[in-house]
């Protein structure tokens, strides 16, 4: 049985709806919220402030932490346990390796700049959205860098590629799936994300990766948007 | 031939094209990428012939040297004091800078300035490494007592004073308050209950619409629907002459220039 018809009846290029909006935490020093599909999530900056302990402090550059968190009760079948765990803490870390590229804390030597994820709710692609609602918050801070990362998954299900899986397609059981993950700068096509869960052909990687070009494209025009309708 | 894709003052977010080509020079939170010209800040573009740079309209107060700021005692160190200012950095207030007065070795350091106390002062050095010195000898340079102390964006500063300290001084007439902003973004208000109501309102309503045009004109009609009579003249007479600070509008004019 091939794959022709999504779950959802979406194009196979085709992303969940986005909403992206900046400057939603009053008490943070930057903002962000994005929505793709059913999985959302909120980012909050605090910084650049003084780090302790002292030990942690690079007097050549500020510091970028990044924390994800998903809700207990976002999940769409067990309750998550709170607190960190091995997922939240690897995810954290590839945040903030998908962030540090365009980030520029140079005149912050000593400092840290926090970034908190926490989603609410989510249906598969939460790093991505993630990614996305913590450079929204990032650039809201007032923070230089030198452009939006904007991520989205691609992937395969059963032999066809297709873009921005939902859980229902992560767990499609017809055949193959392969899960990706891309984080990318728009302005340069660099990829500063890429991780895979699956199985999936060098050709259709190929594919796939230059398939997830445009809508990352679209996504970083959503952002930018959010970024100016705060000042509206 | 070179084209400018945003207008003057409009919003520029990170990664934005403002220019292409090569007729255009980046400043700051502005980069060059191949041929063409990148916002690096979300921020209001400003162009100044073929300099592009972008006026950041949020983020943290980074120390500068000659600024005036408001901040507060966190700490008393072996000779001086340890300042919060309002940014990533602490200041440090050292022994001869704390007062014109001789100060004894092995003095109480908390009978000048205790825990908790606001002041303000000047920044008087800043290092590569941001550490920051302060003093307390200068022009209007005091310790606080009485009224309230808001926060704001340090972006917004340069609006709430506005050109020639404008802003500030029509706020201050209007409503008889003695206010001292500090270039960190805290406010220092003291005057009767209302007015002090009145101001602060007014002083987040300017921070609202800061990047907005024609801001001085919106605030004298918003300042006249919602004026009430200053019961005590007193208040309003200290104002007016504590206000002219000649080194203080001089640093308030460099911060107003690009604004309207």
């Amino acid at each position: 049985m091939a794959y022709n018809i999504r779950l959802d009846g979406r194009k196979f290029d085709e992303t969940r709806e986005i909403e992206a909006k900046a400057g939603v935490i009053k008490k943070a020093d930057g903002s962000g919220y994005f929505r793709i599909g059913k999985t959302s999530a909120y980012a909050a900056v605090y910084g650049p402030k003084e780090l302790f302990p002292k030990s942690m402090q690079d007097p050549k550059t500020g510091v970028l932490r990044c924390n994800y968190n998903m809700m207990p009760f976002s999940g769409a079948g067990e309750r998550v346990r709170p607190g960190p765990s091995r997922r939240s803490k690897e995810i954290s870390m590839v945040t903030k390796t998908a962030l540090l590229p365009v980030v520029d804390l140079t005149d912050y030597p000593n400092a840290v700049v926090d970034v908190f994820i926490e989603l609410p709710q989510t249906d598969a692609g939460s790093r991505c959205a993630g990614i996305c609602a913590a450079s929204i918050a990032l650039a809201d801070a007032g923070i230089s860098m030198k452009d939006v990362v904007t991520a989205v998954s691609c992937g395969i299900v059963d032999k066809q590629v297709v873009i921005d899986l939902d859980y229902a397609e992560e767990a499609y059981e017809g055949g193959d799936v392969a899960d990706i993950p891309v984080a990318m700068i728009p302005s340069t096509e660099e990829i500063t994300l890429l991780q895979m869960d699956g199985n999936i052909s060098r050709e259709n990687l190929k594919k796939a990766l230059e398939m997830v070009k445009e809508p990352l494209k679209e996504i970083a025009e959503i952002q930018r948007k959010a970024l100016k309708d705060k000042y509206k | 031939m070179g084209k400018l894709l945003v207008n003057d003052k409009d919003i520029v977010v990170p990664g934005e094209i403002i220019a292409e080509g090569m007729d255009f020079l980046p400043s700051t939170g502005t980069y060059r990428h191949k041929d063409n010209i990148l916002a690096d800040k979300v921020g209001l573009l400003s162009v100044d012939g073929k300099v592009l740079k972008t006026i950041a309209l949020s983020g943290k107060y980074l120390p500068s040297r000659n600024d005036t700021v408001i901040g507060r005692v966190i700490d008393i160190l072996m000779s001086g004091w340890r300042i919060d200012i309002n940014s990533a950095y602490t200041a440090v207030l050292p022994l001869q800078e704390a007062s014109f007065d001789y100060i004894q070795k092995g003095a109480d350091l908390s009978k000048f300035f205790a825990l908790d106390d606001y002041v303000v002062g000047k920044i008087i050095r800043v290092t590569s490494q941001n550490l920051v010195d302060f003093t307390m000898k200068g022009p209007g340079l005091r310790k606080l007592y009485g009224g309230r102390i808001i926060s704001v964006s340090p972006t917004k500063v340069p609006r709430i004073i506005g050109k020639q300290g404008s802003m500030v001084s029509m706020i201050k007439d209007t409503t008889g308050c003695k206010i001292t902003v500090g270039q960190n973004g805290l406010i220092w208000i003291e005057g009767e209950p209302e007015q002090e109501v009145i101001t602060v309102n007014t002083i987040r309503k300017i921070e609202r619409e800061a990047h907005k045009n024609g801001l001085t004109e919106e605030i004298k009609s918003y300042l006249d629907k919602n004026k009430i009579e200053i019961k005590n003249k007193e208040f309003k007479k200290e104002t007016k002459e504590e206000k002219p600070k000649e080194e203080r509008t001089k640093k308030e004019d460099d911060e107003s220039q690009g604004e309207q």
